[in-house]
């Protein structure tokens, strides 16, 4: 058990860096192609991520909607448009050094101040289980109102991305 | 993995921002600050996770509400990228700094 509980963690760990080298991969590769597939890597490890959490439903949420629906409408939009063999175009405007500088600075106070703050723990929602049940429950009885908001707004962005993206025959 | 404190994650999470960030104010190209505008999103759900599971007065309700972050990402990718390919039909480029109408 103990041993099972130190891989776990170790997975974790290494499931962490590999999400922020795939983020920075993301940012920093000069193939638009590749920066997609890096990011279908950051989207993967963040359902890790909600696996660790204990949000298994939340994590096949994340890997259906993300890596399936919203990563396939990225590549098709890389494919229609930008011309993916020419790397003489530079990728990046010239604050890349202002904006990293700023960047830093902000994660190093950042992690001063996450590291000071004694943060309190509940334990009630730590030993609750949030399976899709519960889920569902919260969706039909307590959030109801967004949730019926939240289909309108989509139906019309999705209705509004067909409109705009419709060739003008 | 009751171990892992939370603290853990938001360090995780803000370095993901911080990147994230970075991706948005540097890139040229349109779809490169779109997916780094998806892991500003990402970031933040997982923030919204992590904390309802450690210190929220219901454990479902972060997740409910990261349900709906997802569900506002999908439709801004789906609007933004549909922009994308209106722009590029008219402009025939996908460059910020060339898509410049708007400005005199």
């Amino acid at each position: 058990m103990d041993v099972l509980h130190c891989l776990a963690r170790f997975g974790f760990g290494v499931a962490t860096l590999v999400t922020l080298a795939a983020a920075v991969m993301v940012v920093s590769l000069r193939n638009i192609f590749h920066c997609a597939l890096a990011l279908i890597l950051v989207l993967l490890g963040v359902a890790a991520t909600y696996i660790s959490l204990k949000a298994e439903f939340f994590a096949m949420i994340q890997i259906l909607l993300y890596v399936g629906a919203i990563m396939t409408l990225v590549i098709f939009a890389i494919m229609l448009t930008s011309k993916i063999g020419d790397t003489t175009v530079p990728q990046t405007n010239r604050q890349s050094l202002v904006s990293f500088a700023i960047l830093a600075m902000f994660d190093v106070f950042f992690i001063g101040s996450v590291i000071k703050t004694s943060w309190k723990v509940n334990a009630v929602t730590m030993a609750a289980n949030v399976d899709a049940k519960v889920l569902g429950m919260a969706f039909m009885n307590e959030y109801v109102f967004p949730f019926e908001i939240i289909s309108v707004v989509l139906i019309v962005a999705l209705v509004g991305a067909i409109i705009l993206g419709r060739s003008d025959q | 993995m009751s171990g892992i404190p939370v603290s853990y994650y938001v360090i995780f999470s803000g370095l993901l921002f911080s990147i994230g960030l970075y991706g948005v104010l540097v890139r040229r190209h349109v779809v490169g600050i779109l997916m780094s505008i998806e892991i500003i999103i990402n970031a933040a759900n997982i923030n919204l996770v992590a904390f309802s599971r450690y210190v929220a007065a219901k454990p479902e309700a972060g997740q409910v509400f990261a349900a709906f972050v997802i569900v506002l990402a999908a439709s801004a990718a789906a609007v933004g990228l549909a922009i994308v390919l209106s722009v590029y039909r008219n402009r025939k480029t996908i460059y910020t700094d060339e898509i410049n109408l708007l400005k005199w």
